[in-house]
């Protein structure tokens, strides 16, 4: 890590809960993000893997404002180093901030994409621009005139991301962007990213895959049952013995071309939550100490929360 | 601060609406007596203390009326509503179960059923029962169950082609088996949800029928008899004849979809935040 | 295009064959009555004053001697041929009185369907969009007090408020008693029907209003109003580009088989206003065992309901893109 620029986004300490009932009357909060950490700076892609049902979804709806009602935030949220309040927010996203959401349940059934994209502009600059975006992703006139179910999975990706060119982004959260689509595929859709990095604009990509990740992003912090649990360059997970956390090193042994070793054992439900390390009740290392509070430890490429990670 | 949550309300809800209308159906058969009793030194009374709902053009006490009214209502609402929750529950699964071929019969019923209109279908069950009561219980029972049908029949369909169903049958479990331990418990909290939302219908439809005059005499002071019967004397000014006995009806009618619409919310904790 | 054509053929001959299935139905109903219609009308000015002709094919429909199938076919013959039979209660041919009474309804109807669901979807889209505020909790706990109301009984309260308290609007009879049909102005017409159609609207909205905000709450909770938002669009921009465009199909549904319902109203209010309409021929048919008009008005209110749903299907095929362009793409 060279000299401290202030990042696009900053996330610290992120807190989500919800409002739950149990059986009979007790009212809880249910906290599916406990403590998450993570910094996106300009130019660069950070990839936020974890397991599905881990809460990653909801990170990028906390930084956009878009949680349910019933859900409450804490913690803070950095956009270029300032608080990111409601009224900011809603200036910027759409058109500085922008999300690339999930399945084709995200664009209006009942919508032409071209129309859809253009969120309902019809000047000739904004058909100009959206023109010049579906060269770009080789996506042909006609597609404009299209209703979302007459596309294919591999053209709604690119209609997706091409809802957030049509701002000027320097923030771009892409949720779980390749699912479903082939590996040359998927491929292309996160060449389109590292274009939107190179242009000067972070990448914060939420993803299941490991792989994928190690492909394309320049860091990688891995989440786990709410938290994050370690963070560091992506070159650091090409290697097992770089990695500090045992659940990274079992995500890294999990790999396809690294002996696709299974995880035994299940990330526990948000309800049943262990004190102190989340892994604790999967982990061979685990001391009593892991229930306390597991503080940061820098590692030599990134940072790990993990109180038996050697060489600290 | 509150100290109570939204469950313990929905709870404190749906026991208020149960107690009332229960207590409005008891006190309701007590006061038959007091319903017919003809006194005329007291006719047509303006409401006052002794009299709240007035009396009318032959001195019978219009509040003992009334609650005999809403009592006979919710009687008659209530058991033609079981009925015909019944009828939907045995196609309902029918249509779901016995193949393509039932599920086809049954839903073109549905259809059948649900192109006459639904008073007008009464009228039909009413003349072919040749009135009074019996018709009336019929004709509310025949023509209320359509869409709980409906919807058991998709809920027995979805479940059916649900992944620990699809286990249990792998498993070799008895058919018996699947039905009472995996399909009962999903299906009769919607049974009874279903079942007490259709009482505000079926009252509603009752009053209605007898308000036309193909239901009960005025031995059996239904509130559309009632109301029927105070039509003529509307124009005379006699406003109370009509007002407190609809509006108790209404009364009840809300109660129970209170009564309704909050077990829903109770069993569906999807739906537990609103 | 074709597999739409097809769709609204096989609709089309559901259609048919439903209608079949009701005139089964209530013929079926007619015959189990215990009252025999002829018995009824004995002596009966009505029997009196038709021909010995007319008193035959009543017989053959509803008497007891032949068959009931038999009888079926022979009334379903005559139907087909515009032969309706003669009402026992109006002595004239039924095909005589439906026309003059549905004349006399449809303005009615017409008037309460556009009413309520013009005034339902607005109520509804507006309560979906505040779900859980205020404007939602007032339009619900009307829409569910109107609900709960029978339909005469609000007939009967505005009837003593507006014709008995405030005598601006007349009681009851479509036409004014005393004057001759001829006399009628529109006008007068006009008048008696005000508070008919009012009622019937006001008791058809609350239905529309809460079915589409059950639909427009689902749409504002789904992904792609998710998406706009987190596009930045505003909730009015939302609610406009997504919401309306959305909300329209189930709409439309519900404005066709909201027919059925104003029908079963209709009866109701027409009967607490004396208004000469279908709903209070129905109600004279079923009360003075006159089985031909109650067969016809019947099947009459069956064409309405199926033709409504088969309306809403086409209309859905030209409104809904992925029936429009079915197939196209992948």
């Amino acid at each position: 890590m060279t000299e401290e620029k202030t990042p696009v986004l900053e996330i610290r300490g992120l807190k989500i809960s919800f409002k739950q009932y149990e059986k009979g009357f007790q009212q809880t909060d249910l906290e599916v993000i406990r403590e998450l950490d993570v910094k996106v700076p300009e130019g660069e892609i950070v990839a936020v893997v974890g397991s599905s049902g881990s809460g990653k979804s909801l990170l990028a709806h906390a930084v956009l404002g878009i949680l349910p009602y019933n859900a409450s935030v804490s913690g803070e949220i950095l956009y270029d180093g300032e608080p990111l309040t409601e009224k900011r927010l809603k200036k910027l996203r759409g058109d500085e901030i922008a999300l690339i959401p999930q399945s084709t349940a995200y664009l209006d059934p009942l919508m032409k994409t071209g129309v859809q994209i253009r969120k309902g502009k019809n000047d000739a600059a904004s058909k100009e621009k959206l023109r010049r975006i579906f060269r770009e992703y080789e996506l042909k006139p006609e597609v404009e005139e299209q209703y979302p179910f007459e596309l294919s999975g591999g053209m709604t990706r690119r209609i997706m991301n091409a809802t957030a060119l049509m701002g000027n982004p320097r923030l771009v959260i892409a949720d779980e962007p390749t699912p479903g689509l082939h590996i040359s595929a998927a491929k292309r859709a996160m060449e389109h990213f590292r274009e939107l990095a190179d242009m000067g604009a972070g990448v914060l990509l939420i993803t299941h895959d490991l792989e994928l990740a190690v492909e394309t992003a320049d860091r990688i912090a891995v989440f786990y049952a709410g938290s994050t649990i370690e963070e560091a360059v992506a070159g650091a997970f090409r290697s097992c013995e770089t990695l500090y956390h045992p659940y990274s090193r079992a995500l890294w042994r999990a790999m396809p071309g690294n002996g696709f070793v299974p995880i035994p054992g299940t990330q526990p439900y948000a309800k049943d939550m262990p004190e102190g390390c989340p892994f604790g009740p999967r982990c061979e290392k685990f001391t009593e100490k892991c229930r306390n509070a597991v503080p940061w430890k820098q590692t030599k490429q990134g940072r790990v929360r993990c109180i038996c990670a050697e060489d600290a | 601060m509150r100290t109570w949550n939204r469950r313990k309300t929905m709870v404190f809800w749906t026991v208020f609406s149960l107690i009332l209308l229960i207590a409005v159906a008891v006190a309701g058969s007590l006061c038959s007596e007091a319903a017919r009793t003809t006194d005329f030194s007291r006719k047509n009374l303006m409401p006052c203390l002794q009299y709240p709902f007035g009396t009318d053009w032959m001195g019978r006490d219009m509040f003992a009326r009334t609650l005999k009214g809403l009592s006979l209502s919710i009687l008659i609402g209530t058991l033609a509503a079981v009925i015909s929750a019944c009828i939907a529950l045995l196609l309902g699964i029918g249509a779901a179960t016995l193949g393509k071929r039932a599920d086809g019969l049954i839903t073109w019923i549905i259809d059948l059923i649900m192109g006459i209109p639904h008073l007008l279908l009464l009228i039909l069950i009413c003349v072919a029962a040749g009135r009074g009561l019996k018709g009336v219980i019929i004709g509310v029972a025949f023509t209320h169950w359509t869409s709980l049908a409906r919807l058991i029949r998709a809920e027995v369909l979805q479940l059916k082609e649900s992944p620990y169903i699809r286990i249990a049958e792998k498993l070799g479990k008895s058919r018996w088996y699947i039905a009472k331990n995996h399909m009962m418990p999903h299906l009769v909290p919607q049974f009874v949800v279903g079942l007490v939302l259709m009482f505000p219908h079926a009252i509603l439809h009752e009053s209605s029928i007898t308000f036309l005059g193909f239901g009960l005499t005025s031995e059996q002071p239904a509130i559309g008899i009632i109301l029927a019967e105070s039509m003529q004397y509307l124009v005379l000014g006699k406003w109370w004849l009509a007002l407190f006995p609809g509006l108790a009806l209404i009364l009840v009618v809300v109660l129970f979809y209170l009564l309704g619409e909050n077990l829903r919310r109770l069993i569906d904790p999807g739906s537990a935040h609103e | 295009m074709k597999q739409y054509l097809l769709l609204i053929g096989k609709n089309m001959i559901r259609m048919v064959l439903l209608l079949i299935a009701v005139s089964i139905v209530a013929f079926a109903l007619m015959t189990m009555s215990p009252v025999d219609p002829l018995q009824a009308n004995v002596g009966q000015a009505a029997l009196g004053s038709m021909s010995q002709e007319q008193i035959e094919k009543l017989e053959s429909y509803w008497g007891v001697d032949e068959p009931p199938l038999k009888r079926y076919l022979s009334w379903a013959g005559d139907f087909l041929r515009g032969d309706f039979g003669t009402s026992l209660q109006y002595r004239q041919p039924v095909s005589e009185v439906i026309a003059v009474k549905l004349g006399n309804s449809l303005f009615l109807m017409v008037t309460a369907w556009i009413l309520s669901g013009v005034l339902g979807f607005v109520l509804g889209v507006t309560a979906g969009v505040f779900h859980g505020r205020w404007p939602d909790k007032l339009i619900k706990g009307y829409s569910v007090v109107i609900s709960s109301t029978p339909a005469f009984w609000l007939a009967l309260l505005l009837l003593m408020v507006f014709g008995v308290w405030l005598k601006v609007l007349p009681i009851g009879l479509s036409v004014p008693i005393g004057l001759e049909a001829e006399g009628v102005t529109f006008l007068d017409r006009l008048r008696h029907a005000i508070l008919p159609a009012v009622t019937l609207s006001i008791t058809g909205i609350s239905n529309i209003a809460l079915h589409t905000r059950e639909k427009m709450i689902d749409i504002m909770e789904s992904d792609y109003v998710l998406f706009a938002r987190a596009r930045g669009e505003s909730t009015w921009q939302i609610v406009r580009r997504h919401g309306l465009r959305n909300v329209l199909l189930p709409a439309i549904t519900l404005q066709f088989a909201s027919i059925s319902e104003i029908f079963g109203g209709s009866v109701l209010v027409e009967q607490v206003f004396s208004y000469a309409g279908m709903g209070q021929a129905a109600v004279a048919a079923g009360l003075g065992s006159d089985m031909p008009l109650l067969m016809a008005i019947t099947i009459v209110s069956a064409l309405f309901v199926f033709g409504g749903n088969l309306i809403a299907n086409i209309l859905y095929g030209i409104v809904d893109p992925r029936i429009r362009r079915g197939g196209a793409g992948t």
